[in-house]
């Protein structure tokens, strides 16, 4: 597994460089060039991680290495998806650098070997971070949809188009993909949120146990929930959807990270080591 | 490589009302195109004619003049006097004629340098020349290059990439901002030429509905009809700005016609779709504090000017990196040209060599009439294989003079030596 995790950061790092030398050359090929390596990689990612499932015989994410390893699958998964779907090519310039950065951060952690456990062993654990990491992973895009929306907003309303003017896309198009990957996002982490109810139940006997992950999850959750209402309601779309698409993801960022460190809770289990 | 010729005029020598009287419709194209390859010594010719230049590529039988008569063709054929455009006209030989249709076929020569629509131009004559067989080899050759050469440029340098004209500019922002302007709505305030051209753009684009607003509200239905659009009252533009997406204005009225609050009521109607105030009018007609507000956008004329201004620097630019294209393939289709030039010079100094061998050996067997016709032939024999041997090394110094050296210099010192063109 490793040396496929290896490959799969150093195709990552070729694959950011293709993206960084489209952002200044403009030139069609060094973006395609670019989302082929990280196709590539991914691949390699994804058969890392597959081998990882049936070695232990569960999804491999006992430790912060593991977990940032499958965070970072999640990114690339979300990312190829979307360029499929929007084919916003200048997306990459931000996805391929963070897939790398999650990927490659895991790479450099210390690996300690978990003793497995059996509660891992559950198909509803499975869909719970399934559905919990694909769609974290959509927000993240949609962060970095909103920060692109932003740039090329001020460079639209200061009348000084300069170096990112000409290579962003329109605003429009960076509002939609902004607001697909918020609605994607969204129901997944709904339904990651339900399974991992449902998971709960199986294993500790109850739904709900405002632990501080879920608590903050429910927090993010009712963020986002806002946003979208917003959307249906008066039409909330452009700067401040940006914002909030930013801000929330913020929030999940702790949700995260934040509280494995800082608070207490089951969640623990599977990030403190 | 002189024989081939170009005559022509554009915008830089010749007023609009000569471009006019010169201009060629297609079908004339097609009849003179046909009427001057019946001049003598004219072996091939592509007439390209637009509403900026008047442009005659040839290529000549030898070096006799072919300018004069196709001159003289052309102020009978317009009916214009030859003395009111004689001086209009510029003719360039050679290379120079080379540099000169890649240039114009890559807009290096335009009016509006980097401007898209010439290189269609170029092509369209070139395919009335094909179908009328007036085009061959060297010019074929020519103008292909001339295409790869013109997207070459446009594809590199990206020439044409951004607007350099306040209207075009005006579109580009509308694009950055909606996406597609498919089916956006547009209202025009006032009237006036600028407006009026990024009317005519913005349809292009495919709009949707235009609406039309003026103080006279016979001038906004008369208007309304070239657009194919609604007439509005002057009243009504606050209403029609809960629906509309793109505004252009250009009134002459001393105060603002649209106002922060007045955009500010409609925003939620709009539900916070995307305004875009394009402001042409000077004074200004559109209050610049709407451009303060969210998911609405103001450009004046000053901050258009301020767009185009960066992206004619940037043309600049890369005109020069064009221009360095362009001598790049010149000096490429020389080496093409040249090469053709090879096979008729060593061929010419065979013949000469040949000749003056037979004609003294005439002379001296003439005399020595003693000789048995064994002796004669070994004579023969000799006196040939001196030639062959004397010609052999120059002949292979002409077809291969080294890479760095100029094939041309080679064949003209050839050619001067030797008396070749008597």
């Amino acid at each position: 597994m490793d040396i496929l995790i290896h490959t799969a950061v150093f195709i990552y790092l070729l694959s950011t460089a293709g993206y960084v030398a489209y952002l200044f050359v403009q030139k069609y090929y060094l973006q395609k060039t670019g989302f082929y390596l990280l196709l590539a990689g991914f691949l390699c990612h994804t058969i890392a991680i597959g081998f990882g499932f049936f070695q232990i015989g569960h999804i491999p994410i006992s430790n912060f290495y593991e977990t940032l390893i499958v965070a970072g699958w999640a990114v690339a998964a979300a990312f190829i998806i979307f360029q499929f779907k929007f084919n916003l090519k200048i997306l990459g310039v931000y996805a391929a650098p963070l897939v790398l950065l999650i990927t490659g951060a895991a790479v450099l952690l210390p690996k300690e070997s978990v003793e497995t456990q059996a509660i891992f062993k559950n198909v509803w654990f499975v869909f719970h971070i399934l559905a919990v990491f694909v769609g974290e992973a959509t927000f993240a895009l949609a962060c970095g949809v909103g920060v692109l929306y932003l740039i090329q907003e001020r460079s639209i309303k200061s009348k000084s188009p300069g170096f990112f003017y000409k290579r962003l896309p329109s605003l429009e198009l960076l509002d939609s993909t902004g607001y697909a990957c918020i609605v994607t996002g969204f129901t997944l982490l709904t339904a990651g949120i339900v399974t991992g109810m449902v998971y709960a139940k199986s294993v500790w006997g109850s739904f709900w146990s405002w632990d501080p992950k879920e608590v903050w999850s429910a927090i993010s959750w009712l963020l986002y929930a806002a946003l979208l209402h917003q959307r249906v309601t008066i039409g909330l779309r452009g700067r401040r959807a940006a914002i909030m698409a930013i801000v929330g993801f913020g929030v999940l960022l702790f949700t995260f990270f934040g509280v494995n460190f800082l608070l207490e809770g089951h969640h623990e289990a599977f990030t403190r080591k | 490589m002189q024989n081939i010729i170009i005559l022509g005029l554009n915008h830089k020598t010749a007023p609009i009302e000569l471009r006019e009287n010169l201009a060629f419709s297609e079908e004339e194209a097609e009849r003179a195109l046909v009427a001057l390859q019946e001049l003598p010594s004219l072996k091939e010719v592509v007439l390209i004619s637009t509403c900026n230049r008047v442009e005659v590529l040839m290529f000549a039988e030898n070096h006799s003049d072919v300018v004069e008569p196709v001159k003289t063709f052309l102020a009978e054929f317009k009916d214009v006097p030859i003395s009111e455009f004689e001086n209009a006209f510029y003719t360039h030989r050679g290379e120079a004629a080379i540099k000169h249709i890649f240039r114009v076929a890559s807009s290096l020569d335009s009016m509006v340098v980097g401007e898209p629509q010439i290189l269609g131009q170029v092509k369209e004559a070139y395919k009335t020349a094909i179908r009328k067989k007036t085009s061959s080899v060297i010019l074929n050759r020519l103008l292909h290059r001339t295409f790869s050469v013109a997207k070459r440029i446009r594809t590199e340098t990206g020439i044409g990439d951004h607007a350099v004209s306040i209207s075009y500019a005006a579109i580009e922002l509308g694009r950055k901002i909606f996406g597609s302007l498919e089916d956006k709505k547009v209202l025009l305030i006032g009237a006036g030429e600028m407006a009026e051209l990024a009317i005519e753009h913005l349809i292009r684009n495919r709009v949707g509905n235009i609406h039309v607003a003026n103080r006279t509200f016979e001038n906004a239905v008369t208007l309304a009809e070239g657009f194919n659009g609604e007439a509005i009252r002057f009243e009504e533009i606050t209403d029609s700005l809960s629906t509309v997406d793109i505004i252009i204005s250009s009134t002459g009225s001393p105060d603002f016609i649209v106002t922060a609050d007045q955009v500010k009521s409609i925003r939620r109607q709009r539900r916070n779709r995307p305004i875009f105030f394009i402001d042409i009018a000077v004074p200004r007609d559109i209050d610049p504090k709407i451009n303060l507000l969210t998911n609405a956008y103001v450009y004046d004329i000053d901050d258009l000017q301020g767009v185009i201004e960066g992206n004619i620097e940037d043309r600049n630019k890369a005109a020069v990196k064009g221009e360095r294209i362009v001598n790049e393939a010149v000096i490429r289709f020389r080496a093409w040209f040249d090469s053709l030039d090879v096979v008729p010079t060593i061929v010419a100094l065979r013949e000469k060599a040949e000749a003056i061998a037979q004609g003294e050996m005439k002379k001296t067997l003439g005399a020595l009439n003693h000789l048995s016709e064994k002796d004669t032939d070994a004579i023969e024999r000799m006196i040939r294989s001196l030639v062959n041997k004397l010609l052999h090394d120059p002949m292979l110094s002409l077809k291969t003079p080294g890479r760095h050296r100029d094939k041309s210099v080679f064949l003209d010192i050839t050619r001067k030596l030797f008396n070749l063109d008597p």
